[in-house]
């Protein structure tokens, strides 16, 4: 038990350092100009001296654009789902269409933001919401759909309302689709909100530094806003699946031991 | 099908009348700014009628996004810059590119996760990673990387950003599938002396084809949306996603509103004819209609 753990941490850790040595040695040894691909410890120098610059844009990205835009579409979206599923025949129509517009690249409607919210964080966010709703809208339909018929027929032997089944039956039950959107829906914000950025924002913000910084060669500072992305991409990835953890404990794919 | 067919009819109709509801609301600030200019108080057929044709609305009426797209789709030739066929043509290039890419990858990753148990441990987790890292971050260095190694064209840094969103639904789809085959099926083929690629060949690669078709759809439409994105930060000026660029920088919305339909329009194909291909071939390996 304890081996195998040790071998679920060491092994990736093993291979991500295998290959940032790897990238260190070749960028030296076939001497690779900075403007094509910096080293990684010219990028972690790069990091160290502008944490002032990725904070600023790591909290308009991330904290106003992303994160506010994925908690109000999130909500939306399980909002919807519980109001569409009261009804039959609503269901049956929305539904369809919902899976449907879900496959579509949505990532286009974020020039259309842009335009109707104006450069700062409000239209990524706005782009967020509209990417991230239908994902949760359709899982969350999938999700109350999964309690089976025995348990929904003992709620109603304790004459339960159809809110008590929904709060105590059927969103626990629904709980797994949800934070399968919800993990769904955690990567596609940060793409949106990057996105919107190309289309217009002030002067900071992660996109946007991205952009800047490629124009004027400055390479070691776009890969150092890589990593704060792929960093920020992780720990919401992961915030998600550990609350996950401890909401769904009850779930198969949960137990351990 | 049919039991569905009204439901689903009478949605797509009530969101049409939000649609021309919206519009009338969005758009009548203008009308009424421009009016109160000319000095005219506007009566309401009049508002109605100005805010469902103007050039620049803030929210273009259906009927024309549907007169634009009409005319980007058939009333230019197919050569024409302004033609949404070409840009089409030019993101679905980059798509189809991207995907094949992604399947060659995610399979191969999925049969070397499968045969080795160290890979498994070893890539799995960057394979998940690598799925949160934003590609629109790395898509810049994606492009200068390749122009380092002399690729000439964007086609290539767009295939690889859409490779990148593509291959990973299928990596996951044929782990699970080839993995679907149970203890008893597998010590048949023990029972037979098969060696180890014979199993893989016989029992394990069979067994994973409907996983791999069911993941072919959702590959298509990342794929899809990693060529799109992937025109953004790279300076393409031909494609679907330059073409909103271009319509976002001139503040011209009907570009922006053609070009976000005709991407509707390209994936709701793609994704039918992968589902079209999906059902022909399990029917011809033999597999039963679900």
């Amino acid at each position: 038990m304890t081996e195998t753990r040790l071998a679920r941490i060491a092994l990736p850790a093993g291979f991500g350092l295998a290959v940032l040595v790897l990238w260190e040695l070749a960028v030296a040894a076939f001497d690779i100009p900075p403007a094509i691909l910096p080293a990684p410890s010219d990028i972690a120098d790069a990091f160290a001296r502008s944490t002032d610059i990725l904070w600023i844009d790591f909290r308009q990205t991330v904290l106003k654009g992303a994160l506010s835009g994925l908690v109000i579409g999130a909500a939306a979206g399980v909002l919807a789902a519980i109001l569409i599923d009261m009804s039959g025949f609503l269901r049956r129509g929305l539904l369809p269409v919902a899976n449907f517009v879900a496959a579509l690249p949505i990532v286009g409607v974020a020039p259309i933001m842009v335009m109707w919210f104006g450069f700062d964080w409000q239209s990524k966010a706005a782009v967020v919401v509209v990417m991230v709703f239908f994902p949760m809208l359709v899982n969350t339909l999938a999700g109350l759909g999964a309690a089976d018929r025995m348990q929904r027929d003992l709620m109603r032997t304790y004459s339960a309302s159809h809110f008590q089944t929904l709060a105590k039956l059927r969103l626990p039950a629904a709980m797994p689709f949800i934070f399968n959107g919800l993990k769904i829906s955690a990567t596609l914000a940060l793409i949106g909100a990057i996105v919107a950025e190309y289309f217009g924002s002030p002067t900071r913000g992660m996109g946007f530094r991205i952009s800047t910084e490629v124009g004027r060669l400055g390479i070691d500072m776009v890969w150092a806003e890589i990593a704060v992305a792929a960093m920020s991409g992780t720990a919401l990835y992961g915030l998600v699946a550990l609350v996950e953890r401890g909401v769904t404990f009850w779930h198969p794919s949960q137990r351990r031991g | 099908m049919m039991r569905n067919l009204l439901p689903v009819l009478t949605v797509v109709l009530a969101i049409l009348a939000i649609w021309y509801l919206a519009a009338f609301a969005m758009n009548r600030a203008w009308v009424m700014d421009q009016a109160a200019r000319a000095g005219e108080t506007p009566g309401l057929a009049q508002q109605i009628a100005a805010t469902m044709n103007q050039d620049r609305a803030r929210l273009p009426a259906p009927h024309q996004v549907a007169a634009e797209l009409y005319d980007g789709i058939f009333g230019k030739k197919i050569t024409s810059k302004r033609s949404l066929v070409y840009h089409g043509f030019i993101t679905l290039q980059a798509t189809m590119w991207g995907f094949a890419l992604g399947i060659v990858f995610g399979v191969a990753l999925a049969v070397l996760i499968v045969l080795s148990r160290v890979a498994d441990l070893m890539l799995m987790p960057w394979a998940i990673i690598s799925q949160t890292i934003p590609v629109v971050a790395l898509a810049p260095m994606i492009v200068v990387l390749t122009n380092a190694m002399g690729a000439g064209s964007l086609m290539v840094p767009k295939a690889i950003i859409a490779a990148y969103l593509s291959f990973f639904p299928v990596l996951v789809s044929m782990v699970k599938g080839l993995t679907s085959p149970d203890a008893m099926q597998l010590d048949l083929l023990r029972t037979y002396g098969a060696t180890r690629g014979q199993v893989f060949r016989k029992l394990r690669l069979p067994a994973s084809m409907p996983y791999f078709f069911a993941s072919l759809k959702i590959a298509v439409a990342a794929s899809l949306v990693g060529a799109i994105v992937g025109e953004l930060p790279t300076g393409a000026i031909a494609g679907l996603g330059a073409r909103m660029l271009i319509g976002s920088q001139f503040g011209e919305p009907m570009i922006m509103w053609a070009a976000l339909f005709a991407a509707a329009i390209l994936a709701a194909l793609l994704i039918f004819a992968v589902g079209a291909l999906e059902r022909l071939l399990n029917r011809a390996m033999g597999a039963q209609p679900a």
